[in-house]
This record gives C-alpha cells, structure tokens and sequence, in this order.
C-alpha cells in the first residue's frame, strides 16, 4: 500500500498526468514508426505482396499479438487522461476572459491538442472500423485474415473517404507538430545541446509520417497504385 | 490634468466583492499624454471618477518601477498588455494609438480570486513558497560566504530564474492556469545552487503538490507564460522543474 | 550642549570595537520555553521586517506579521537596485570594519551615533554569509567567489550586488526565511493589513491597531513587543523613488503616542532619477548608483546649449563632478553630486526640455570595455565600431536591465544617446528616535531599518541601506530585544479587551469615519500633489528659514483645508485605497509640517540638509559642529506643538573634519 500511496500520488499530480501523455503520446509515437512503414510498402506498387507480407506478420506474431494489447492500452490511457487533464484545466479558470489575444503568447495548435485529439478519435473510429476491427473480427471468428490490401483499394474509391483520411492527416500533423517537442519538454529533457535535434526530428516526424499516411489513400483514388 | 491629446475608451471590469457578479463599464477619458504610464492613465480615471462622486477603480500597485510585482491587469486580451517583457506599471500610453478602445480586467483563476475590480487575491503563491522555496537556514548558520564557490553559470542561470517578481501573469496568460513558470523558477534557482541540494528532493514535492492543492492547471507547453513574463524566466525552468520532481518521487524516501 | 535626560542612548561602556561583542555576550536571554509565550508584533515586511520576524520566529518567539501589501515580498526594499555594502575585503584593496565604520560617519556628515554605526560595520559581513547560505544569487567570478563594485563616497569595491535587483534577491532571501516559519506556524502573517495606531498600557507599548485592508474591519493584535519596519516617509514630496503606497501612518501614530522623531528633515536626495516628464507623473525612478562608476556626469559648457548631446563635441562638455571633486570625481556622495546637479541647472547649464537634467554618459564605457574585450580576445587594430558593439555587450550584461528600464520609461536608447538625469527624493535618513537597542522612547516599542534615525546621520552612502536593514532584523534586534523581553516572562498574555485597546480602537474608528464624513471636493490624491509641492520647493534639495517658515504656514493651512474638504469615495467596510490613501496623506501632513520645523531649527548645512544660509564661497555645505552636533528628538504635545530633545553626538573614535571629496 506504501508503495501504492507514492506511486499514485505522483501519477494523479498535475506532473504525474503530464507524464503520462508524455509517455503514452512517446509510445504512439513509435507505433506510428511501424503503421507508417509498413502502410508504405503499398508504394512498391507489387499488387500489395510486400504490403501483405508484412501484414500477416503483424497480424499473426504473438509478440506484436501482445505488444498490440499495449497500444490498445495506451490509446485509452492517452485519451482518458487528456480528458482529465482538460477538465482540471478548464476547472482552474472558471471566469473566462472577455478578451483574449492568445495569439500573441502562442500557437494556436499547442493550445488546441484537446480539440487536435478528438478530431484523430473520430477519424480513428472510422478507420478502425474500415480495417482493423472487421479484421480482427474476422481473425477471431474464422481464424484468417481479411484481403486487406484490396479492401483498402475499394474503400478509397470514395472521394468523400479519401478526404476524410487527409483531414485526420492534417489533425494528426498538428497534434504530432506541438506533441513531440512537448513530450520531451515535460520529461524534463530539455538542453541547450539538444534542443535544436529535438524540435528538428519533431517537425520532420510531423511532415514526413502524416504525409505518408496522406499520400495512401490519395494514391489508390487516383490510381498511382492499384 | 490634461497635456496631451489622446482620446481613449476604457472598458474595465467592475466587480464589488469577491461573492459578487462583476460586469464591465466604458468609460471616456481625454487628454492623456503618450508619456503617461498605463497606471497613470488609470490615475487619471479615478479622478475624474471621484470628481463625479463615483466609486474609482481599484487596482493593485505599489513600486511603478516594474519590480514588485504587485501591477496586475489583463489588457486587450494579454496579461500586462500588448508589451513583452514589461509589466502594466511599465508600460507606456505610447504604446497605443489615439482612439483605441482598452479593455482591461482581472487576471482570471480559480486560484486567483477577484477581491474587488481589477484586484485579485494571489496568497496561493505565498503558500506554496511556504512549502518549500527556502534553504532551511536559520540566521547565524552561516559560514563564510567565499567559502562556497558557485561557478559563475549556475549563479548567473539561479539569478535569471530568481529575477521572478510573482506577479502572476504566467498564470493570467496560461489557459490552463498554470503556475508552473512560477513555482519552476524558485526550484531551478534553488536546483541549480549547491546551497540548494541538501532540500532539493523535498522541496519539489511538496512545492509541486501545494501547486496542485491550490487548484491550478497542469502546463500544456504552449509557453505563453514565458512569452507573457515580464521578467524574462524561461520555459526552460518548466523543464527543469518537471526533472526535479519526477527525479525526486522516485528516488527519495518520502513515501 | 547637554543631551536630554529623556534619551538615554544605553550605548555600552568599553572601547568602540568591543562594545558589541561584550553587550552581545552579556544582554539578558530569555529561555526558549519563555520565549514561546512572548508575542512580538512585526510591522512591515521589508529587509528589516522580514529578517527580524523570520530569526524572532526561529529563535522561539510567537510572532506576528503585517504589511500592507498582498504580500510580503512586495515591500519596497525589493526595489534597491545597486548593491550592499560589506567589510569583507575580499579584494584584498584595504576594507575593514574601521573604514566601513569611518566612511559612513564621515558620508554622514558626522551626524550618526559612533556606536550604532560601528556596530552595523561589524556585523556587516555576516549578513552576506548569511545571505549566500539562504540561496540569494550574488554576481559572482568566474572563479566562483563573490564580485563587488564601488559605490558613491567610499574608495574600495566593498558592494556585494545581484545585478541591478539586489534588493530584491535579498528581499526574496529574507521573505523565504519569513515564509518558511509562516509554513511552520510560528509567524502569522497579516498581508493586506494597515497598522493605524499603537496601544500603550501603563507606559509600555502593548499592541497594535490594524485595518484589514480587504473588509475595512479594525482589529486589536496584542504584544509583548512591537516592531515597527515600515520604511521611510519620502513620500511627503508626493514625488520620489518610493512605493506608492509607502507611508509613514506607523510611524506617525507611534510619534503622537510617545516616540521620538528624530532629525525629521533628514531627506536624501539622490542624484540619478529619470527626470520628470510632465505633470501626470506619479512617481520616479531611480537609476542604480552603481551606474555612476562607469559612466561620466557633464553638462553642456554653454548655456541654453539646445545642441543634441550627440552633436555636443568633446571640449564643449562640463564633467563637473571630475571638475570640482577630482578625488572622488563622479563618485562622490549623493548629497554633493545632487546639489552640484542642481546647481548647475539653475545656473542655466541643464539639458532636455525641461532643462532640469544632465547627461550620464556611457561613450567613454563603451569605448574602455570595448578595448578591454579586444584585448583578452587578442585582437589587435580592431575597428572603432566593433569595439563599440563589444563595449555595449560588456555593459548591458552589467547594467542591462537598468538600461533597458531607461528606454522602457523615456522611449530613448541609453546606447545611442546619453541618459538625462535628475535628483529626487530617495531616502530619509530620519526617522523615530532609537537607543542602542533599537526601542524608540517608548518602552517596548521597537523601530528598524529606515524606520528609525539611527546610522546614516545627514546623508546615507550607496548601498547601506541594504546593510542597516538586515543588520537590524538578523543581527541586532534578536539580541537587543532580550534585554526587554527577559522582564516580561511573568506579565502572561496581553488580553485586547484591555480599555486601552477599545479607546485605541474606537479613535481609529471615529478618524475614519470624520475621513468618510467630509464629503468635500478634493481628492486625498490632490492633496497629496499639494504637499509634496510645497515640501520639494520649500523643503527639499536646497532650504532657507524664509521659505520653510512659509512652508510651515502653508502646509497648516492645507491641513485645515483637507479636514474640511476632503472628499472619500466608496465605503469603509469594503475594499477601499481611496480611504487608505486618506489615512496616509492626513499623516503626511502632520509630518510635513514638522520637517519643516526641524529645518528651520538646524541652523547649518549638513549632508542632505542644505540651508542655503550657511555655504562656503564654493558652494560646499557649511555645518556648525559647536552648536548642532545632535540628534534633533522631536516630542509631540499636541497640535502644531513639539518639544526639541537633543542627544548630543560624542566622536571619541573620529576626528571630525570638514567633509572633503575634492
């Protein structure tokens, strides 16, 4: 219980919960790494054989099978402690002010991760139920994988889809643009020596990850991979 | 009174007390110089106030030199106005145009209760100080001062994170509320002195955990708090802070 | 001349340098279980206030805190800017407590208290440990140990200093200490409070009357002992370096109950303020001294020289400190090198628009640390305009913020253009009359730091105001007040049912309500601007018996007026600075009319008093040593009637000399 008491005690404090999206946010982060590079091996243009390959992999390594039900995890945690987080925040200020130029003192998107999120939820409710869920759905009832390559090649025939895909591309940019640098600052790793690395890699990771994952669905609607 | 030609609308917050809803007022005011201070205009106000027989605005201020840190007013939309690196005292009726309209309120959070107008209650900042931003060291403790040599770049960063005034516009300018920029700062300048090691670890604990049992909001790393400071303390302090504390709960022995 | 029987100065027996180590050794102690049934009431909470409650609290008393501030850290002494002067000689260029006690007798114009001052030298080392121990970031080497620089009078770097916001890392020092017993429960702190009167009982001081500032309510705390650390009264020239808020109520209160003033006309003016801009102006800033040791003071040589300073060539300038005072040259003290300001723009020499400022100028600064920086860098034949830019670089780490204030302030760039300065009110050296112990003349009752006369005689040096402060709260009151308190473990605790506290109370109470009852129509603001006038023209840089018995005749006309015609707006149970602001300019106006007094009664020029009557040929301050070497102690009898006590001040250690920086 002692142990318990310190240790719940740091994680429920205003740096504690930080700490958390910090972790969380970092974790995502490397999942991304792998979502991003596999999704990629669509641009090999084989008819998805690569793509596939590297999906099967995915979808039956027990290893990657568990290191699954920690994303999962972290998904929730990430999410539910950012809805914490923004009620205690928006607890702190109960008068608001008439006039506000935040503008002036920062980004518009380092104060907006809450509404950043929620637009990435949405767009990862519909995407999940696009592949990840009937697959494993699939999976469990039957024991084998979906087609999802082709299944991708259908479904980002509807423009209204492939749109709405680049605007959690675009929600997702901007979330990652403020998330990684902030991750690293509320882990306290913050010095002059690598700073300048840090917000580097930070914005490149921004650009180069949502552009990929982008450039998927509009490469199947237009045709540049089939 | 009137010596220079500057029309301006003010439209500040009025509010009675602490238990009572506030709302704000216009007000015209004429003839002020561009060389007047922010609090001199509003010095102006008040007299034409009393002159009227009406209540004058109450506003906290004491040093008009930018330095105690009691000048406090949210004004068109930014904590101290539109100014970086200057307090209200500070800044200067230059830095508007004639015609302008001005709104000015509160700083607002929880924690930071309205006492009445633009005064606002700011003793959480006393309490967590109370926590912990000391060095226990009762008077004639003291050995020879030159018998603690501090390299000059811990003394020069301890300085910049002490250069704090606590006037609370980090606070103001966060929107979560935030006290981090403040309480960071005593615990760099403390973290970074060897005068400060023997308390270091006890002292992010508990300044951070009164922090929180004052109601503040948690950092969202936007750094509006140190764009808004008006003494320059850096965002780096929030870092540093951050190490402090999640350092100290895993390595000290307060269970 | 006899001192008076009333003031008994308890200085101990014994040669000047043991006086204090003995006296310390051997004043009565209280024991530790005592001591937490005696209650101390601290009034203020600038460096003297704070360091006095924080080491009271630790050494055992119950203690209570009060500023009217809404916080403790905000009292004014955070603004000193320069540095705290120091007997370390940690640069090994001839300091010791000798020449700290000689330079301040002597920068006093030989008008403090040779064991009082002797005693602040002593211990002025202490305070820096002590300091440095709570954290307090000094300006350091890059070896590690403490840097000093020079200040005005003096001719060794003996000033420790944390760029230009000394004050205030030795305030935020000594609030640390103060927060940290208020953590631990030993001081209650009373922040947004107003002391407006004190309650004697059988000839002790008892208590305090305070206003809770945030519902007007009046109430009674009870002491053992009262300490009242509530700074000087500059503000009776409306305008001067001071807070706005600082006032001399405590003060004042204590005065018409019993204390002592002492040398009221006691006032420093300091001569690097940025200089008025125009009737609105509400208060002044100062510009650090410590500016004054690297940059040079001149005026044009022609008059009504309407020339940019820029385009003013070299031989046409008048550096006229380095002119008449060639020894100390622009680093004379403040009385001499405000008047030698003053003198020069009466005489038509001044610059700007209003033609009340000179120029301090940092070209020459610029241009020596420029070269300075190439040489350690090696570089040789280096261009005029590098050396420049290095120069500029050199001084804004050391002055930056002062600078930078500057421009904030005037809308000019003190890099480009010398900054025009002007002298204003800084300081008063008087105050209430104290003893060795630091009690005033009446029994318990206590005055610290600025708050009383004691160690800087008619003209403070740079940088000892820091130094007197913290002395007094660390390092004096925690052993003086034993010898009081240590006959008071059997009186039990003080009950503020007592008759006196309600007939105290019920005075309070009645002035504020004759204060809300007026309903005139003039602003307390108004007539604040009103006195200080009369007070800066009549009673200021320079004074004659003609105009300070006019002012006195004015300024009881005023106060007749403003018992008439005050106006107060808003209510007394509420939040109300209108109302505060009456309670202080009421007392203002008494105190006014008694500078004036204790001016017209000093018939001699001495320190940062200057009766234009007594002046040698040059100008320089005549001082009249056989009939005014005392401390002028002022009782208070009744309206517009004070009786004159003389302590007279015995130099056994100093030769006194006419005071020389030529």
């Amino acid at each position: 219980m002692i142990v318990m008491s310190w240790f719940t005690q740091t994680l429920t404090s205003s740096i504690g919960k930080k700490l958390i999206m910090s972790l969380t946010g970092l974790f995502l982060i490397s999942f991304l790494v792998i979502h991003a590079t596999i999704n990629a091996m669509i641009f090999y243009n084989d008819g998805g054989e690569t793509f596939s390959h590297w999906g099967h992999f995915m979808g039956t390594n027990p290893i990657v099978r568990t290191l699954e039900i920690g994303l999962v995890l972290g998904f929730l945690f990430h999410i539910y402690d950012g809805l914490m987080l923004t009620k205690n925040n928006r607890e702190a200020r109960p008068v608001k002010y008439a006039s506000r130029n935040a503008n002036a003192n920062s980004t518009w998107y380092s104060r907006s991760m809450g509404l950043l999120g929620t637009l990435i939820l949405i767009f990862l409710v519909v995407h999940t139920s696009h592949f990840w869920i009937p697959n494993r759905a699939n999976q469990f009832s039957t024991g084998e994988e979906l087609d999802l390559y082709n299944m991708m090649l259908e479904i980002f025939q509807n423009p209204w889809v492939v749109l709405l895909y680049v605007a959690g591309c675009f929600s997702l940019f901007w979330h990652l643009l403020h998330g990684f640098k902030s991750a690293f600052q509320t882990l306290g790793l913050y010095h002059i020596k690598y700073n300048g690395l840090i917000s580097f890699v930070g914005v490149a990771f921004s650009i180069v990850v949502p552009l990929l994952f982008a450039l998927m669905p509009i490469a199947m609607y237009m045709g540049w991979v089939h | 009174m009137s010596e220079g030609n500057m029309r301006l609308t003010l439209k500040v917050w009025r509010q009675s007390n602490e238990n009572t809803a506030g709302s704000f007022e216009n007000y015209q005011l004429e003839g002020i110089s561009p060389d007047m201070s922010f609090l001199e205009m509003f010095d102006v106000l008040n007299e034409q106030l009393v002159e009227a027989k009406q209540d004058p605005v109450a506003f906290d201020h004491d040093c008009r030199e930018g330095i105690c840190g009691m000048c406090s007013m949210h004004i068109n939309g930014q904590p101290h106005g539109p100014l970086q690196g200057v307090t209200t005292c500070q800044l200067h009726m230059r830095s508007f145009k004639d015609g302008d309209t001005i709104v000015v309120e509160p700083w607002r959070a929880g924690s930071f209760p309205v006492i009445k107008d633009l005064v606002v209650d700011r003793d959480a900042f006393d309490r967590i100080i109370s926590a912990g931003g000391f060095v226990s060291v009762n008077t004639g403790n003291a050995q020879d001062a030159n018998n603690l040599p501090v390299p000059k770049e811990a003394a020069d960063d301890a300085f910049a994170a002490a250069a704090c005034i606590g006037c609370g516009a980090c606070v103001a300018a966060c929107k979560n509320a935030s006290a981090m920029l403040f309480v960071s700062a005593k615990i760099s300048q403390l973290a970074l002195l060897p005068q400060g090691q023997v308390e270091r670890k006890i002292r992010a604990e508990k300044m951070v955990a009164q922090m929180d049992a004052e109601g503040f909001g948690a950092c969202s790393n936007t750094q509006a708090c140190s764009a808004e400071c008006p003494k320059g303390i850096t965002f780096d302090n929030i870092a540093r802070m951050n190490r402090e504390y999640l350092g100290a709960k895993l390595s000290s022995t307060n269970v | 001349m006899a001192t008076s029987p009333r003031l008994d100065a308890k200085i101990p027996e014994g040669p000047l340098e043991t006086k204090w180590s003995k006296y310390r050794s051997s004043v009565p102690l209280v024991n530790p279980a005592n001591k937490r049934n005696l209650e101390v009431i601290v009034v203020g909470t600038g460096l003297a206030g704070a360091s006095a409650a924080a080491t009271l609290a630790e050494l055992g008393y119950k203690v209570k805190a009060f500023c009217f501030q809404d916080s403790p850290r905000r009292a004014h002494s955070i603004a000193a800017q320069g540095g705290i002067n120091a007997a370390k000689n940690y640069q090994n260029d001839g300091d010791s407590i000798y020449r700290l006690f000689y330079d301040t007798v002597k920068g006093g114009d030989y008008r403090s208290r040779e064991a009082n001052v002797h005693r602040l030298a002593e211990v002025s080392g202490n305070i820096i440990d002590q300091c440095v121990a709570q954290g307090v970031p000094f300006a350091r080497e890059y070896g590690g140990l403490l840097s000093n620089r020079s200040f005005g009078g003096v001719q060794v770097q003996r000033t420790f200093y944390a760029a230009g916001q000394t004050g205030q890392q030795l305030l935020l020092g000594a609030y640390s200490g103060l927060q940290r017993q208020v953590g631990m429960g030993t001081i209650q702190m009373y922040n947004r409070h107003e002391m407006l009167d004190i309650v004697n009982i059988d000839g002790k001081c008892r208590g305090i009357i305070a206003r809770n500032l945030i519902t007007g309510e009046l109430e009674r705390h009870a002491g053992h002992a009262v300490l009242l650390c509530t700074g000087g009264y500059g503000n009776v020239f409306y305008l001067s370096t001071n807070a706005m808020g600082s006032n001399v109520t405590a003060a004042w209160k204590a005065h018409r109950r019993g204390a002592f003033f002492g040398n009221p006309c006691f006032t420093q003016i300091h001569p690097t303020c940025i200089p008025v801009s125009g009737e609105h102006q509400s208060k002044l800033t100062l510009m650090s001294e410590s500016l004054r040791n690297d940059g040079r003071i001149w005026v044009p040589k022609k008059k009504d020289d309407n020339r940019p300073a820029n385009a003013i060539p070299e031989d046409e300038r008048d550096y006229y400190l380095e002119r008449r005072y060639p020894a100390f040259g622009n680093l004379v003290p403040r009385d001499i090198a405000s008047r030698a300001a003053k003198e020069r723009c009466d005489a038509g020499y001044g610059v700007g628009s209003s033609k009340l400022a000179v120029y301090l100028d940092y070209s020459a600064a610029f241009q020596r640390y420029g070269m300075g920086e190439a040489n350690k860098n090696n570089i040789s034949n280096p261009s005029q305009e590098d050396v420049i830019s290095w120069g500029k670089a050199v001084v804004k780490e050391k002055y930056g913020n002062l600078f930078d204030m500057y421009k904030q302030i005037t809308g000019e760039d003190p890099y480009e253009v010398p900054m025009r300065i002007y002298p204003a009110v800084h300081y008063t050296m008087g105050g209430l009359w104290v003893d060795y112990n630091l009690m005033t003349t009446v029994p318990g009752l206590y005055a610290l730091g600025e708050a009383n006369f004691s160690d800087h005689g008619a003209n403070r040096l740079g940088a000892s105001a820091l130094m007197q402060g913290l002395a007094d709260g660390y390092f004096v009151i925690p052993y003086t007040i034993g010898s009081y308190l240590s006959n008071e473990i059997r009186t039990g605790k003080i009950s503020t049912d007592h008759p006196e506290f309600i007939k105290v109370e019920a005075e309070s109470k009645a002035r504020i309500e004759k204060l809300m009852n007026i309903q005139g129509t003039t602003s307390p603001e108004m007539f604040h601007r009103r006195l200080g006038k009369i007070m800066w023209d009549k009673c200021g840089m320079a004074r004659n018996a003609e105009g300070l018995s006019q002012a006195i005749t004015e300024i009881r006309a005023l106060r007749e007026e403003f018992w008439r015609d005050v106006r107060v707006m808003g209510k007394v149970n509420e939040f109300n600075p209108e109302l505060d602001k009456a309670n202080r300019v009421a007392d203002f106006i008494e105190l006014g009319e008694l500078m004036c007094i204790d001016a017209l009664n000093r018939n001699e020029s001495c320190g940062g008093h200057f009766r234009e009557e007594y002046q040698s040929e040059e100008g320089e301050a005549l001082r009249d040593d056989e009939d005014y070497r005392y401390v002028a102690a002022w009782q208070y009898k009744g309206t517009e009637d004070w009786e004159l006590h003389k302590e007279e001040l015995i130099y056994d250690n100093i030769k006194i000399a006419q005071r020389s920086y030529k």
